[in-house]
C-alpha cells in the first residue's frame, strides 16, 4: 500500500466543479497551503468550502475568494478578510455561519456515522431558526445535522506512505476531525517519513482515514498576530 | 489629546481585568476571550495555578514569546503567538469543544455589546455592519460552568450596555453569571441584577444612572478593592 502522490496538483486530479471541500486550519495555522495553491492553478469553480475562517487577503482560502472560485462558505469566524466581506455583503457568495463547536461536531459526527445530534449551543439565537428543539432533563437542545465533504484538505507535520499523520502544537485544530469526514482525504505534510518511523502510540490520525499524501513543496506559514515580549 | 484618552482606556481595561482575576481559584481551567478578558491572565494571584484554555486546541497557554521565538504553529484563539508551559497539552477542535460544551471549563470571561437583566448576552454581531461570526462564543456560554462578562459599563456614545432586554442578536439565553465593569460588579440572579460592588467614589445611584436594567443594591454592598 502506497498513498503517496507526486505533488499537490496530482493530489487534486479528481477535484470537480461544485465540490464541497473541508479545509483544515485555524486562521493561517495548520493550513493546507500547497493544496489551496493547486486549486487556484486548476481553476475549479463553484466550490463550497468548510473551514473555520475565510483566510487572509493574500493567503489560504482568501486566494480562492479573490479568484472567485468559491460559491459558498461554511465557517464560524469569517471576519478580517475584505474579499469575504465584500462578496458576502454584495450577495455574490453564500455564507452559512455555524458556532465553532457545532461546526466541528457536525464533522466529527459525519466521520463517525452519526447523522445528527442535539447540542445546547445556540438555543434561543438565530442559529436555532428552523431547527428542531428538544428538551432533555429540563434543558433545551438543538438538532444539528452531520456535515461531510467530497474532499478534505489536511495539513499535518509528519506522515508516512500509509497516511498515518502527526500534527504539531495548535496546528492540529480542525485537521484530524476533517480527515474523518470526507469521501477523498488528501494530506499534505512538512515531512514524509519512512513507514515505521512514527511512534504508533503518538499517531494522531491513523492512515485508514487518508487517501493520498504528499510532502508540501514549501511552507509560508504566516503569523497573523505577532505578539512578543521584550527580554528582561 | 488622543494619547491621554488612550491611556485612560487602557487603565479602565486594566481595572476591569484586575477585578475579574479575583474570581480565579487555584486549580481552575479557564477560557479568556479576546480583548480585556485576555488581560485577566496578567493578574492571576501569585502562587495560584490556573490553566488557560484556547479553543483552537490547547491547555496551558503561556506568556507571549520572546522576539525571534515566535512559532506559527503555536497561537491562541485570537490568532496571537503564545508559548507553552510545563504541563501544557494540545488536542483537536472536537476535543476542545467537547471540554467546553461538556462542562469541564470552570470559567469563561468574555466581552459583550449588551447584557440584559435575565443574563441574556449579545456579543457577536451588529446586523448589516461588518461580516462577523460567532466563533466559539455560543459554545462557551452554553457549556462553561460560570460566565463572567468583562466590559466597559457604557458604549462609545455613553449609552448603557446593561439593558432591560438585549436588542442585538443573542449569543446565548440566560447564560451570564456576573458582569464586571470599571464602575461595578453585578450579579445575575433569578430575581434580576444585584449590585454587589461599586468602584471607589462611585455611588449606587451613579451606577443605576448609566444602567438601563433595574439594579437591586446588595445589603452588604462593597467597594471594589484591586
Amino acid at each position: 500500500m502506497d498513498k503517496r502522490v507526486a505533488n499537490a496538483d496530482a493530489a487534486i486530479e479528481k477535484l470537480f466543479d461544485g465540490a464541497t471541500i473541508l479545509v483544515g486550519g485555524f486562521g493561517a495555522c495548520g493550513n493546507p497551503e500547497n493544496l489551496i495553491a493547486a486549486v487556484l492553478r486548476k481553476g475549479t469553480k463553484n466550490l463550497t468550502t468548510v473551514s473555520n475562517n475565510a483566510g487572509m487577503v493574500e493567503f489560504g482560502l482568501g486566494l480562492l475568494l479573490k479568484s472567485r472560485q468559491i460559491r459558498k462558505m461554511i465557517c464560524s469566524y469569517p471576519g478580517e478578510n475584505k474579499f469575504a466581506e465584500q462578496q458576502v455583503l454584495n450577495h455574490e457568495i453564500e455564507i452559512e455561519l455555524n458556532p465553532q463547536g457545532t461546526l466541528v461536531e457536525r464533522m466529527r459526527a459525519g466521520g463517525a456515522g452519526i447523522p445528527a445530534f442535539y447540542t445546547p449551543t445556540g438555543v434561543g439565537t438565530v442559529i436555532a431558526e428552523g431547527k428542531e428543539v428538544r428538551e432533555f432533563n429540563g434543558q433545551k437542545y438543538l438538532l444539528e445535522p452531520c456535515l461531510r465533504g467530497d474532499f478534505a484538505f489536511i495539513k499535518a507535520w509528519k506522515g508516512d506512505r500509509w497516511g498515518n499523520l502527526v500534527f504539531r502544537k495548535t496546528a492540529r485544530n480542525f485537521n484530524p476531525v476533517m480527515a474523518t469526514a470526507a469521501d477523498y482525504v488528501i494530506a499534505e505534510v512538512e515531512e514524509l517519513v519512512e513507514l515505521g518511523s512514527l511512534d504508533p502510540d503518538s499517531i494522531h490520525t491513523p492512515g485508514i482515514f487518508v487517501n493520498a499524501i504528499f510532502q508540501g513543496a514549501k511552507y509560508e506559514k504566516p503569523i497573523e498576530k505577532r505578539i512578543v515580549r521584550k527580554r528582561a | 489629546m488622543a494619547e491621554p484618552k488612550m491611556a485612560q482606556a487602557e487603565n479602565i481595561k486594566e481595572k476591569i481585568a484586575r477585578r475579574v482575576a479575583q474570581e480565579m481559584r487555584d486549580g481552575f481551567y479557564a477560557n479568556l476571550g479576546v480583548g480585556t478578558p485576555t488581560l485577566v491572565a496578567n493578574y492571576i494571584p501569585a502562587g495560584m495555578e490556573v490553566v488557560l484554555e484556547a479553543e483552537n486546541g490547547m491547555l496551558g497557554i503561556g506568556p507571549s514569546p520572546f522576539e525571534g521565538e515566535e512559532d506559527p504553529d503555536l497561537i491562541n484563539a485570537g490568532k496571537e503567538t503564545v508559548t507553552e508551559l510545563p504541563g501544557s497539552s494540545y488536542f483537536s477542535s472536537a476535543d476542545s469543544f467537547g471540554m467546553i460544551r461538556g462542562g469541564h471549563v470552570d470559567l469563561t470571561v468574555l466581552g459583550a455589546m449588551e447584557v440584559d437583566e435575565k443574563g441574556n448576552l449579545a456579543n457577536w454581531t451588529v446586523p448589516g455592519k461588518k461580516l462577523m461570526g460567532m466563533g466559539g462564543a455560543m459554545d462557551l456560554v452554553a457549556g462553561a460552568k460560570r460566565v463572567i462578562i468583562a466590559m466597559e459599563h457604557t458604549n462609545k456614545d455613553g449609552r448603557p450596555k446593561i439593558r432591560k432586554t438585549c436588542t442585538l442578536p443573542l449569543t446565548g439565553l440566560e447564560v451570564v453569571d456576573m458582569i464586571v465593569t470599571e464602575l461595578a460588579v453585578i450579579e445575575v440572579t433569578p430575581k434580576g441584577l444585584v449590585l454587589r460592588e461599586v468602584a471607589p467614589g462611585v455611588t449606587p445611584e451613579a451606577v443605576q444612572k448609566v444602567t438601563e436594567a433595574k439594579l437591586r443594591v446588595a445589603e452588604d454592598l462593597k467597594t471594589i478593592s484591586i
